[in-house]
């Protein structure tokens, strides 16, 4: 099968469900990576490394910045002529939009956030999860060129090889008044991307009950509630920082608003998947826990010894997290050598 | 300002959905606005009061529908259209871009058109970015700051990242997050309202379209294979036992 990639980077850095993508194409056929950019040479290079027989490499100052219309006027203009059986993209914000609007130019269908997938005959029948992984659904596309979206984590990263090289194709941007300016960026706070992160700690509605917390005065309730909260995440983030890991948190958390909502987990925060998730102070409402479910191992810190979390838990620890937390934190420190 | 902000009707978020008999079920759980959706509404109140202008909710489904367009009315929606056909069942995101954008092009004149990020029953998230390309508007998605000045938008998006700030002429595409700010409560002069709205449907054949053409199909929906945990529960005389205990266990586990 005839596969293209897309390797979605922001300012030359790849997001590493790009690389998974080229090892996904790697098992069913020769991969041909995209990379549009400026400057950005060096990805290619990096795509080789990780597997793509040949780069399509698309380095233009008009493509310095990602934007919708003019990286899918490039990607319809070489796909038109390329005949590709199977167009890849990680499931990121730029993947998922590019790979909409691919579809219309290309006439053909998209299928999204895929978690399995198998070929037979040329034809790929996926599995995707639909209402935040609470079902599982299989697709097929009767079109051609065939569209997936890949979900991050959900396929192994290839293993790099310093020096591997192929075949490097210098394209052209597609010509074109287009009709968005990018004026700049506000960058996220420092940490760890959630959906990419192998460890997660998240905090919940628990994190602000503290008694031993005395607020300083001249809080009206609400600010010494979300004052305590954030000694409590702050115990969260130790916990994180000692693990390399990225802080999530409940709907309840962020709409209290102890911490913004680019960390919410659940149905309508992100879904993700890291290899060991701990919960602090969450109970597990049915819209949180969709939304880790398939984490590999679940710790669950919480003093309601009834709370839906635990059925999920592989650990458990029922007690008080303001202690348990900074006791963990160290405890890791000492065993991990940090 | 002439908006246009679609929504859809799903089960509620708390629902717990299941396969039952190869059909999907969601108990005696509502049937509900799009959670994703109220933001939009939010979103294209706020942009009609500081401009001034109209916003029409439209949705496809079937009677029942008409739901989510009344939560939309009673927020303060100042009309709202059903598109309703039979040739329109299981339909792919780009089928569902086709009908929206032909129903946003009978409308005319639109200068803005909302959409949640996504709907949380199918999850895919591509219908704004599909619908803006069948208009060839811009698709600002993921917006969580919108300012129109003139003829011209400024929007703050949400990226991997952080946020990405993008200028673009009207009329354009949005999909919102949740970041925009909190959708209102529908007033209670807004539900008497909504409860009396003459809410107009329109086939294909008033779209004045062809039935879109699927591609994708759902062989075989499933629930997800169960999580067979037994959760070991950590205990011992302190924190610092407890918590010695419990990294031993995760370090064992052998994925940090």
């Amino acid at each position: 099968m005839n596969t293209w990639v897309y390797v979605d980077h922001f300012k030359g850095t790849a997001l590493p469900a790009s690389w998974e993508a080229i090892g996904v194409g790697k098992t069913l056929g020769t991969v041909k990576a995209l990379v549009f950019g400026s400057g950005v040479e060096a990805l290619a290079k990096t795509a080789f490394e990780y597997g793509a027989d040949e780069v399509l490499l698309a380095d233009d100052p008009a493509l310095a910045d990602y934007r919708a219309e003019a990286f899918a006027a490039t990607l319809g203009k070489l796909a038109a002529s390329g005949t590709p059986d199977l167009l890849l993209f990680p499931t990121t914000t730029r993947g998922r939009e590019l790979a909409g609007m691919t579809a219309i130019d290309l006439k053909t269908g998209v299928m999204v956030d895929v978690i399995a997938l198998e070929a037979a005959d040329g034809k790929i029948t996926v599995t995707r999860p639909i209402y935040a992984g609470k079902l599982l659904t299989k697709e097929t596309c009767s079109s051609k060129p065939q569209i997936i979206t890949l979900r991050g984590r959900a396929f192994p990263k290839p293993a790099q090889q310093a020096g591997k090289s192929g075949t490097l194709t210098k394209v052209s941007a597609a010509a074109g008044d287009f009709l968005t300016k990018v004026e700049g960026y506000t960058t996220a706070e420092g940490g760890v991307s959630l959906t990419d992160a192998g460890v997660i700690v998240s905090g919940g509605r628990g994190v602000s009950n503290n008694p031993a917390l005395t607020p300083p005065a001249g809080l009206d309730e609400k600010q010494a509630e979300v004052w305590r909260a954030q000694q409590g995440f702050a115990l969260v983030k130790d916990l994180a920082s000692v693990l390399g890991a990225a802080v999530g948190a409940s709907r309840a958390a962020v709409d209290a608003g102890y911490i913004p909502y680019p960390n919410q987990v659940g149905q309508t925060g992100k879904v993700v998947s890291p290899d060991v998730y701990i919960a602090c102070g969450i109970s597990g409402a049915i819209q949180h826990l969709a939304g880790m479910r398939t984490s590999k191992v679940i710790v669950a810190i919480n003093k309601d010894a009834e709370a839906p979390i635990f059925k999920l838990a592989r650990y458990g620890v029922v007690g008080d997290l303001f202690q348990i937390l900074p006791a963990l934190t160290a405890a890791f420190k000492k065993k991990l050598g940090k | 300002m002439k908006i246009v902000v679609c929504v859809k009707q799903v089960p509620d978020s708390a629902a717990k959905v299941v396969v039952e008999n190869g059909k999907v079920s969601w108990g005696d759980a509502p049937l509900v606005i799009n959670p994703w959706d109220e933001y939009a509404v939010e979103a294209a109140l706020r942009q009609k009061e500081a401009l001034g202008g109209s916003v029409t909710a439209i949705t496809i489904g079937g009677e029942g529908s008409k739901d989510a367009l009344k939560h939309a009315l009673a927020m303060g929606a100042d009309d709202a259209i059903l598109i309703s056909d039979p040739a329109l069942v299981n339909m792919d995101t780009q089928a569902t871009a086709q009908v929206l954008a032909a129903a946003i092009q009978k409308i005319g004149g639109v200068d803005m058109a909302f959409f949640g990020r996504q709907a949380i029953d199918g999850d895919a998230g591509l219908v704004p970015a599909q619908t803006a390309r069948l208009l060839g508007w811009p698709a600002l998605t993921l917006s969580s700051v919108i300012k129109v000045d003139g003829g011209s938008v400024k929007v703050e998006r949400g990226i991997e990242e952080g946020r990405q700030i993008v200028t673009a002429k009207l009329p354009a595409v949005f999909s919102l997050t949740k970041d925009f700010g909190e959708p209102r409560y529908p007033s209670f002069m807004g539900i008497r309202k909504a409860s009396r709205a003459a809410i107009p449907t329109w086939s294909l054949a008033e779209l004045g379209i062809p039935a879109p053409v699927s591609v994708i199909a759902w062989p075989e929906i499933m629930n997800p294979p169960s999580r067979e945990v037994t959760c070991e529960v950590i205990s011992g005389g302190s924190p610092q036992e407890i918590a010695e205990a419990l990294a031993d266990k995760i370090l064992a586990e052998k994925v940090l």
